[in-house]
C-alpha cells in the first residue's frame, strides 16, 4: 500500500495536528506513540490516559465517595450496594463485561491496540472483543485477561434494531431437538430495561445481559447516573473536575440518598439485591433509583415474596 | 421578448402546473429558476421532507412554506437503531408540534423516523389539527397509550395511524375504545409493536367492523390466533395483513375455520406478523400464497422445512424477509429452493436468530445468497447476516444481479476474512461497487483495507449511504470516500482508524451531505474544535458520556461524533453528554 498522500488542508491546518499524522505515515499500520493516542479496542474503556489521572481520579473518587449516597438504606447487611472502587476501571456502560476481573485497563492497550490494526492481510486479529473463543482461532495475543466463559458483546454489534432484539430475547427460538436444551439458546440476546431516576430528565435503557453481576450493574448505573446530578449542577460539561464540581456532586447526592428498585413481572416494585443475580434478570422489567423516603415499605413485601417463589 | 415569456403565465396557472410537481428535488429545482417562481412555489408547497429535524427550525420552515399540510421528520442518526445515541441525545419533536399547531391548522400528516414523541405532543396534535388524517411513527419513543387515546378520541377522520417498531408504554389496552362510533375512516393500522396482553380485542373488532375502507392492519403480539379468523372475516378486503401470534393447539375446526377466512380475503398481498409459529397452521394460508408480494416471516422463531415449504408456494414473491434459524434445516438449501420458486423476488433480507451465539453451527452461509442471486434476476435489495464469506462469492452475486441498489452485508463477527483465501473481502465488495451501477445503500463488514474505499471511491458514483464498521488502515480509507463518492449523503462510521487528516481535507465535502456519524474512531478533539470554528455551516458535535472532552488534551479522539448541515445553528436541546464545537456556543460556557 503506497504512502498516504499529503495532503494540503487549504486554510485549515493553522494548528499542527498532533502526533497521529506523523505515525499515520509508517507503513506497518498505526503505531500510536505512547503517551497519548490509543485506539480502544470496540466496546472497550477509553484510551489510557496517565497525563491527567488527576482529573479523572478526582471524578472517580466522589463518584466513589458517592458510595454512601446510593447505598441500600434499608438494608444494612449490604445486599447491593453501588460501589465505585472498581479498581479504577473507567468502565463505562459500554464496555464488555468483564467476568469478575477487575483491571483499570492497563493490561488491555499496550497489547491490543496493535491487534485492531492489521499489518496485510492473513493475520485474523485475536480480540475484537475480548470474550468468546474464537471460531478461526489465530489468537496470537494470548491475552489472560479473557474470560472465555463471559459473554461480553460489543454495543451495537451485530447491527440489529433493539425492536427485533427485543422480541427475539423475550421469545427465544425454540429447540427441536427434543431433549430441548433451551439454555444454549437463553443466553444468546439481549434484555434491554428502562432505568428511571427520581429528578433526571429522561430515561436511560439498560441490557441486563451484559452484566454478570449486581457489582457490575450498580457501577454502570453510577456512571450513567451521575451525568445527570453533574447537569443538575447547571455546569454543562465540567471543565476541570477541580473541587468545585467535586462538592456539588457530594452534597446532591448526600442531601438525598437514593436507593434501586425494579418492577418485577407481576408488576410489584422490589428492592433491588434480594434474589440471586440470574433470577433478577429473569424478573427485571424496569429500574427505578428512588429517593430512600419513598422506599420505605418495600422491603417486608420483598422478603416475603422471595419466600414465596423459593 | 423571450425574457417577458416567462412572466406571460399569470400565477395561477403556473400554480396549477406546480401541482403535478410532486417529488421535492423537482420542486426545488423550480423554485431555483426566479423570484417570481420561488415564491409561487412556495405558497404552493404541501408536502415537506426533512431528513434531519435539527438540519432547519421549524420557525424557518413555516416561514417559507405557509401553507404545507403534510410532514415527514427524522430525528437521530441512523446508528441509533444499535443503541449507539445514547438516551436523551434529542429529536423532540414537541416544539416543532407546538409551532405548526399556530401556523399549519390544516395539517394533515404527520410522518416521524427515530424522534422522541411524548404523550404532550400527541395530545397538541390531536388538540390542533382538524383534519389530521396520517400519523406514522417509525421507530419512535417516549409516548404511551394515554398518548394514543388522545388521538383516537379526536381525530375524526384519521384514516392512518402506524406504529410501527415504536418504544410505547403501555398502559392500558383502552385506548382503542377512545375511536368514536363515527369514525369508519381507518385505511391503515399498525399495532404490532404493543406488548399489551390487555389489547382490547372487542374494541378492535368493533373498529374493524366500521371501517370498509381498512386495507393494511398489522396486529399485536398479544392477538391470539384463534381471534385472527374474527378479524379477517370481518375486513376481507385487506392488502396487508400482520398476524399477532401463530401459535395454537392444533384443532382442526380452529383451523378450517383460518383458512376459509384467510381464502375470503381476495385482495390479500402482504403478510407479515408470526411470531411464535405452529407450523401445523401454515397450511391455511396456502390458499392465498400464489397472490402474495410481500411475505416478512423475521419474527417466525421456529425452525421447520413447512416455512420453505409456504415460501415455496408464492411464486409471485418480490419480498421476503426471513429469519435463518442456525441449527436448522432453512438454511442455504431453503435459499436455494426459493431461488428456484420465487423468480420476481426483489428484495431479500436474512436475519440471523441467535446473533450472539458463541458457536455458530453454521447452516446458512454465502451459498444460500449466491444461489437467490442466481435464480432471482431482478434482486435489488439485499440484507443479508451470515458467518462467512468470500470474494469469489461477492464476485457472482455482483456479476448475477448488477441492478441491485441496496447491499447490506453483515458478517457477524467482525473483520472475518474470506474463509477460503484468509484475503481481505476488499476485491469483493469492489466487484459489487463495480458492477452495480446504480447502488445507493452499502452496507461493509469483514475483514477490510483501504483498498476497499479506493473501490468504492472510484465506483460508487450513485453511493447515497454508506455503512462501516471495523474496517479499513488509515485515513486514507476516508479521504477516498470522502473525495470520490459523489452522491453520498449518509455517512455512517464505527471502530476504523479513520483520524483527522481526510476528514479536515474534505471538509467541504461535508456541506454536501446530510450527515457524518463516526464513533470510536481517531478523530480528536482538536480537528472537531476546528471543524465547528470553520464551518459555519456544520453542527458538529461531540458525543462523551464519561466526561467532557476538554477535560482531556486536544489530541485525544473524541468517543462519537455527529457532523450535520444545518441552517439553523447549534441546537439548544443537547444533553450534558453532548458538545457542541460551534464558536458561538463555546464562547456562551
Amino acid at each position: 500500500m503506497s504512502k498516504p498522500i499529503e495532503h494540503d488542508y487549504i486554510g485549515l491546518s493553522e494548528q499542527q495536528l498532533p502526533s497521529m499524522e506523523k505515525s499515520s505515515d509508517k507503513k506497518d499500520g498505526l503505531h500510536l506513540k505512547d503517551t497519548e493516542l490509543r485506539l480502544g479496542l470496540p466496546g472497550s474503556e477509553s484510551p489510557e490516559r496517565e497525563d491527567h489521572d488527576q482529573n479523572v481520579l478526582s471524578l472517580k473518587s466522589f463518584v466513589s465517595g458517592a458510595k454512601r449516597g446510593f447505598s441500600d438504606a434499608l438494608d444494612g447487611g449490604g445486599n447491593w450496594v453501588f460501589s465505585g472502587g472498581s479498581g479504577g476501571g473507567t468502565e463505562g456502560l459500554f464496555s464488555p463485561r468483564r467476568g469478575g476481573k477487575n483491571n483499570g485497563g492497563k493490561d488491555l492497550s499496550g497489547s491490543d491496540s496493535g491487534s485492531v490494526l492489521k499489518d496485510g492481510a492473513a493475520q485474523k486479529p485475536s480480540v475484537v472483543q475480548e470474550k468468546k473463543p474464537q471460531v478461526a482461532a489465530t489468537s496470537s495475543h494470548g491475552n489472560g485477561n479473557i474470560a472465555p466463559a463471559s459473554k461480553a458483546q460489543v454495543v451495537g454489534w451485530p447491527p440489529i434494531r433493539s425492536f427485533r432484539k427485543n422480541t427475539l430475547a423475550a421469545h427465544p427460538p425454540k429447540n427441536d431437538d427434543g431433549d430441548g436444551n433451551a439454555e444454549a439458546k437463553l443466553g444468546s440476546g439481549c434484555l434491554y430495561v428502562k432505568v428511571s431516576m427520581d429528578g433526571a430528565p429522561y430515561l436511560r435503557k439498560v441490557d441486563l445481559k451484559i452484566y454478570g453481576s449486581y457489582k457490575d450493574l450498580s457501577s454502570a448505573l453510577e456512571k450513567m447516573f451521575s451525568c445527570f446530578t453533574i447537569g443538575q449542577c447547571g455546569s454543562h460539561g465540567v471543565s476541570s473536575g477541580d473541587g468545585l464540581t467535586e462538592s456539588r456532586l457530594i452534597d446532591l447526592l448526600h442531601g438525598s440518598e437514593y436507593v434501586l428498585t425494579y418492577e418485577d413481572k407481576d408488576g410489584d416494585w422490589m428492592l433491588v439485591g434480594d434474589v440471586p443475580w440470574e433470577m433478577f434478570t429473569d424478573w427485571c422489567k424496569r429500574l427505578r433509583i428512588m429517593k430512600s423516603t419513598e422506599a420505605i415499605g418495600l422491603a417486608p413485601r420483598a422478603m416475603e415474596k422471595c419466600k414465596n417463589r423459593t | 421578448m423571450q425574457k417577458e415569456m416567462a412572466y406571460s403565465f399569470p400565477d395561477e396557472v403556473l400554480k396549477h402546473v406546480f401541482s403535478f410537481i410532486q417529488s421535492d428535488k423537482d420542486r426545488n429545482a423550480v423554485s431555483l429558476v426566479c423570484k417570481s417562481w420561488y415564491e409561487i412555489e412556495r405558497w404552493c408547497r404541501r408536502k415537506v421532507f426533512i431528513g434531519n429535524c435539527y438540519a432547519v427550525s421549524p420557525r424557518m420552515v413555516i416561514r417559507r412554506f405557509p401553507e404545507v399540510r403534510s410532514i415527514e421528520l427524522k430525528g437521530k442518526p441512523h446508528f441509533a437503531d444499535f443503541n449507539l445515541v445514547p438516551d436523551g441525545w434529542g429529536g423532540y419533536v414537541l416544539q416543532w408540534i407546538a409551532e405548526m399547531a399556530g401556523a399549519y391548522p390544516w395539517l394533515g400528516e404527520i410522518r416521524l423516523k427515530r424522534m422522541v414523541v411524548t404523550d404532550e405532543s400527541l395530545e397538541l396534535i390531536a388538540k390542533s389539527f382538524k383534519n389530521f388524517k396520517v400519523l406514522v411513527l417509525f421507530s419512535c419513543e417516549g409516548f404511551s397509550t394515554d398518548g394514543l387515546a388522545a388521538i383516537a378520541a379526536s381525530c375524526k377522520n384519521l384514516r392512518e395511524l402506524d406504529l410501527r417498531e415504536s418504544e410505547v408504554d403501555d398502559l392500558s389496552g383502552h385506548w382503542l375504545a377512545q375511536f368514536p362510533e363515527t369514525c369508519t375512516s381507518l385505511v391503515s393500522l399498525n399495532i404490532s409493536c404493543l406488548g399489551s396482553d390487555e389489547v382490547s380485542f372487542s374494541a378492535l373488532e368493533r373498529l374493524v367492523d366500521r371501517c370498509p375502507n381498512l386495507r393494511s392492519l398489522q396486529l399485536n403480539r398479544a392477538v391470539t390466533l384463534d381471534k385472527i379468523a374474527n378479524i379477517l372475516r370481518r375486513a376481507p378486503q385487506l392488502v396487508d395483513f400482520g398476524t399477532g401470534n401463530y401459535a395454537a393447539e392444533l384443532q382442526p375446526d380452529v383451523f378450517s375455520n383460518l383458512a376459509g377466512a384467510f381464502s375470503s380475503c381476495k385482495e390479500l398481498k402482504s403478510l407479515s406478523g408470526f411470531w411464535d409459529v405452529v407450523p401445523a397452521y401454515l397450511p391455511a394460508l396456502y390458499s392465498i400464497c400464489p397472490r402474495l408480494t410481500s411475505l416478512n416471516l423475521s419474527y417466525a422463531t421456529i425452525q421447520s422445512p413447512d416455512l420453505i415449504k409456504l415460501v415455496s408456494h408464492c411464486p409471485r414473491l418480490q419480498r421476503l424477509l426471513f429469519l435463518i434459524q442456525v441449527l436448522d434445516y432453512v438454511e442455504d438449501s431453503g435459499l436455494e429452493e426459493l431461488a428456484s420458486s420465487c423468480k420476481d423476488l426483489q428484495e431479500l433480507r436474512v436475519f440471523p436468530s441467535d446473533p450472539f451465539g458463541v458457536e455458530p453451527n453454521v447452516s446458512l452461509t454465502e451459498q444460500g445468497l449466491v444461489a437467490v442471486s442466481l435464480g432471482c434476476p431482478k434482486l435489488q435489495s439485499v440484507l443479508y447476516f451470515c458467518r462467512r464469506m468470500s470474494n469469489a462469492a461477492l464476485v457472482t452475486i455482483a456479476q448475477n444481479c448488477p441492478n441491485l441498489t441496496r447491499f447490506r452485508l453483515c458478517i457477524i463477527e467482525p473483520k472475518t476474512p474470506d474463509y477460503l483465501t484468509l484475503d481481505p473481502l476488499d476485491a469483493g465488495f469492489g466487484a459489487i461497487v463495480e458492477h452495480c451501477k446504480d447502488l445507493r445503500r452499502l452496507s461493509l463488514s469483514g475483514l477490510l483495507t483501504d483498498h476497499v474505499f479506493e473501490y468504492i471511491g472510484t465506483y460508487g458514483k450513485k453511493l447515497e449511504m454508506l455503512s462501516v464498521a471495523f474496517a479499513g488502515d488509515s485515513d486514507l480509507g476516508l479521504h477516498h470516500v470522502l473525495s470520490g463518492c459523489e452522491s453520498l449523503r449518509k455517512l455512517e462510521i464505527r471502530d476504523c482508524p479513520f483520524g483527522d487528516k481526510a476528514l479536515l481535507a474534505n471538509a467541504a465535502k461535508l456541506e454536501t451531505m446530510r450527515s457524518l456519524w463516526m464513533s470510536s474512531c481517531a478523530v480528536s478533539f482538536g480537528a472537531c474544535k476546528l471543524l465547528g470554528q470553520k464551518m459555519p455551516k456544520l453542527n458538529v458535535e461531540v458525543i462523551d458520556e464519561t466526561e467532557p472532552p476538554d477535560s482531556r488534551p486536544e489530541s485525544y479522539p473524541v468517543d462519537k461524533l455527529y457532523i450535520y448541515k444545518s441552517v439553523a445553528g447549534p441546537r439548544f436541546d443537547m444533553p450534558p453528554f453532548v458538545w457542541s464545537m460551534d464558536e458561538a456556543v463555546k464562547i456562551l460556557h
